[in-house]
């Protein structure tokens, strides 16, 4: 069962086209890669998806409802998730607060014990329980991340959109983020993800999606994938 | 019939070039220094009294004006050497930075207007200059009107010129395009910024002498030309200066037209075009991004 | 409330600013009674300029979208006032005039709010004078006078009425800050773009915020109207009210609730001090302490002391680890 889809989204941005007729598909408990070379269109076609900004031509649809066109809050309530690539952690809140914001709003008003347990969960499934009181300032870079997936998850989606969560993630730190995402998608969330380390799209995706100057060039699976001579050619021999 | 019609050409064409030049004066110093000057106004002010206080001393206020001119760029000049860039040293983002250089800039408001009416109080003045008429198109037009129009024209077209053609002109366009990449090709941004301060405070200047060439002013003056000058810029694009050309234009236009009608409601008139502009397509005429 | 006083036994330190703003109030109810009427008077326009500040900082501090309309709000309260006067009593009056204000900021908001805090600050700024543009034109084609005269309190009546509105005023700030309301103003404050990715309708707290904190400057401006006797669109559509409130908070700091407390308290009296003799210069002096106060004193002079409260402690500190 198809969660989300695209047809034909296209977005430009003064004259050149950031995102250029691209058809995708996530299938429900899913874990879907999307990469590309730097500027193929990637966080563009999150933007698009999560509301930022409005597209130009084409539908987007999640859950079988029209989504595009409707503002980032409402598709938070309907169950669409994301972090974002730049540190977007509310800067003077600590950690705990950080996620609670995400299970008061996510949803319709809750009472404020519910929120709380959410939090609760939430940090401690992402193993943040420990620093719950910590100030963003406080925390390392890979906690600073968990911190953005956590208040994500906060808010109960049904679909997680990850950007670059393991930029700047050194060896070990990349290998807990994968064991992250895949527990994540094991609780029911279906992950839609952008990365650029290669090591941890091929062995976390189900499926990946290449873009390449904001068009599709390739769909598949990894082992589909890393033998397609388009894509090998697109990245050089990476 | 003809003569209506004349002169509302030439009223627009002096209305929509003296706000022409005040909206390029504030554009290029939002767009390359990020400095919402809400003390514009007050520039053109000043422009004003400095012309006037020449004229008292028999100077032809068209000399005034080019005499002007350096004052007018060392107060822009100096004032953003000193007081923004030391804001820019103490600005955590460039967020910070916008917002608190537009709450300096009105500081800057109340400072400004507060000297001038220390040093030329507050009445009305008035000096005459060229007030006899000619003969165009078989229509007479003051001669400082027609002075004051072919003025305004030609600096508003001078300074589009300037900026599309000259190496300076070049620097400050890719600042303001792109600060980072311009810095990365060798363009001294900060130096650009308070340059770009310095000449918008010139452009006002030069308003101001042409405005009190053909009409009245005083020590208030500013804030409604600040007004105005915000109007334009929003409806050519902010930070785009020949959208301020554009604007300042079509804006003089409607001013002359609804003058016409009632002279006491052209703010109105500016504010329900202001209005209805945000409501549709807030980046203006030749604004980029939405 | 419960959870109010249960927070301050648990951290007494907090309760300091709440018990001395709760011991000022106390006190201020009965000055009128005690000192002489000049006094009074000039109380009453510091808790004037204090409602103004605390209602700008209460949108413009919380979000970080400045306001110059303050004038705006005030003003159309005055108006309420002039107009309203003889048919309703002074609180009536207040009332109304704030539910103008409120539907004015709301007007203002859904033209402005959805877009960058440039075009919400660059519309405030010319709605003071557009209002006593459009006000002047209605006055004079509609009853051919400039000026109207307004209704005339008493100066102690008008002092317990901003007395009561700013007890209101601290008390819905306080009521905000705790509530989902306020949560939802804070994670906009801290980033707006993630705020709405949570599920936070920004513009819809935005604008609901911005009202509620112009509902009070429109009720101070009905009350002080009618201490003036008269007016015209000049006198209420002054600008000084858009900045004075601004210079305030910042002098004072944006960050608590005595910030624009403070502001308002020192610069509302030295406004009454000097403003007949030296206007002008006052003025300008306004304009310089608020460059100066931007420049280098970012967390207001309330940021000054905290810092040097902090530097004082550290160095007794250091002593005393030096002298173990």
């Amino acid at each position: 069962m198809r969660i989300l889809e695209g047809a034909g989204v296209t977005k430009s941005f003064g004259g050149r086209k950031a995102v250029d007729n691209v058809d995708f598909d996530v299938e429900k408990g899913e874990i879907l890669g999307l990469i590309g070379p730097n500027g193929a269109g990637k966080t563009t076609l999150f933007n698009l998806i999560s509301g930022s900004i409005p597209l130009d031509s084409g539908t987007i649809t999640y859950e079988g409802t029209n989504i595009s066109g409707l503002k980032p809050y409402s598709i938070c309530h309907m169950g669409l998730g994301r972090t974002f690539q730049a540190a977007t952690n509310f800067p003077d809140l600590t950690v705990c607060q950080n996620v609670r914001m995400g299970a008061v709003f996510g949803k319709k008003r809750i009472p404020e014990k519910k929120a709380e347990e959410i939090t609760e969960r939430v940090l401690e499934f992402v193993g943040l329980s420990d620093s719950a009181d910590k100030s963003m300032k406080d925390i390392t870079l890979a906690c600073q991340k968990r911190v953005g997936v956590a208040r994500a998850m906060a808010t109960r989606p049904k679909l997680l959109m990850l950007d670059e969560m393991m930029a700047g993630l050194n060896h070990t730190e990349v290998g807990e983020a994968m064991e992250l995402v895949t527990r994540i998608r094991d609780s029911g969330v279906t992950i839609l993800m952008i990365e650029h380390i290669m090591k941890a799209i091929m062995s976390t995706c189900d499926r990946i999606l290449v873009l390449h100057h904001g068009q599709k060039i390739a769909e598949g699976t990894p082992a589909e994938i890393s033998a397609d001579p388009t894509v090998i050619e697109v990245y050089l021999g990476e | 019939m003809l003569v209506t019609i004349f002169n509302v050409i030439s009223s627009g064409l002096i209305m929509g070039g003296v706000y022409a030049i005040i909206a390029m004066g504030m554009s290029i110093q939002y767009g390359v220094a990020r400095i919402l000057n809400v003390s514009h106004g007050e520039f053109i002010m000043v422009g004003a009294f400095l012309t006037f206080m020449l004229v008292k001393l028999n100077v032809n206020p068209l000399l005034a004006m080019v005499l002007i001119m350096p004052l007018m760029f060392l107060l822009g000049f100096i004032l953003h050497r000193t007081i923004y860039k030391k804001l820019n040293d103490v600005s955590g983002s460039s967020g910070a930075f916008e917002s608190n250089s537009m709450l300096i800039s009105f500081g800057l408001m109340f400072v400004l207007q507060n000297v001038a009416l220390q040093i030329w109080g507050s009445q009305q003045q008035v000096y005459a200059f060229l007030q006899r008429s000619v003969n165009i198109l078989g229509t007479a037009i003051a001669l400082n009107r027609l002075v004051v129009l072919l003025l305004a024209v030609a600096i508003s077209l001078l300074f589009y010129l300037f900026l599309q053609k000259s190496r300076l002109g070049k620097a400050i366009r890719a600042v303001s395009q792109d600060a980072t990449s311009a810095a990365l090709m060798g363009v001294k941004v900060h130096r650009v910024g308070a340059i770009s301060f310095g000449i918008g405070a010139v452009l006002a200047g030069c308003a101001g002498s042409l405005i009190s060439v053909i009409n009245q002013f005083n020590t208030a003056m500013g804030m409604s030309y600040t007004i105005i000058a915000i109007i334009v810029v929003v409806l050519g694009g902010m930070g785009s200066v020949p959208g301020a050309l554009l604007g300042g234009f079509i804006l003089g236009f409607i001013g002359t037209l609804v003058n016409y009608i009632d002279p006491s409601l052209s703010l109105v008139a500016y504010y329900l075009i202001i209005i209805i502009l945000l409501l549709v397509k807030p980046s203006g005429l030749m604004g980029g991004k939405a | 409330m419960k959870n109010l006083l249960n927070e301050f036994r648990a951290n007494p330190k907090k309760a300091v600013v709440p018990a001395v703003v709760a011991a000022a109030l106390i006190l201020l109810a009965f000055l009128p009674g005690m000192t002489k009427p000049y006094t009074t008077i000039m109380l009453g326009s510091v808790i004037m300029y204090v409602i103004l500040s605390l209602g700008w900082n209460m949108f413009s501090g919380a979000t970080g979208y400045i306001s110059l309309a303050t004038a705006a709000f005030f003003g159309l309260g005055v108006y309420t006032s002039a107009i309203l006067g003889d048919y309703m009593p002074l609180p009536l009056l207040m009332a109304v005039g704030g539910i103008a204000a409120s539907v004015l900021a709301i007007l203002i908001g859904v033209i402005t709010l959805r877009l960058r805090g440039v075009y919400f600050t660059i519309f405030t700024l010319g709605v003071v004078k557009l209002l006593e543009v459009l006000i002047l034109y209605l006055e004079i084609h509609l009853n051919g006078t400039r000026g109207r005269f307004v209704v005339s309190y008493s100066f102690t009546d008008v002092f317990y009425a901003l007395y009561i509105l700013l007890i209101v005023q601290l008390i819905a700030i306080v009521v905000i800050r705790r509530s989902r309301f306020g949560k939802a103003l804070t994670c906009i404050a801290e980033g707006e773009d993630a705020a709405q990715h949570i599920g936070i309708n920004s513009t819809r707290v935005k604008i609901l915020c911005f009202a509620i904190s112009s509902f009070a400057m429109g009720a101070a401006g009905a009350a002080m109207a009618t201490r003036w006797s008269y007016i015209d669109p000049g006198i209420a559509f002054n600008a000084n009210y858009s900045f004075l409130p601004v210079l305030m908070v910042i002098f004072g700091g944006a960050q608590s609730l005595l910030g624009p407390i403070t502001g308002a308290a020192v610069f509302a009296y030295l406004q009454e001090l000097l403003t007949t003799e030296f206007p002008y210069i006052y003025m300008l002096a306004m304009g310089i302490i608020m460059i100066l106060a931007i420049l280098f004193m970012p967390r207001g002079i309330l940021g000054v002391v905290h810092d040097l409260v902090a530097r004082a402690r550290k160095r007794k500190e250091a002593g005393r680890d030096a002298h173990t």
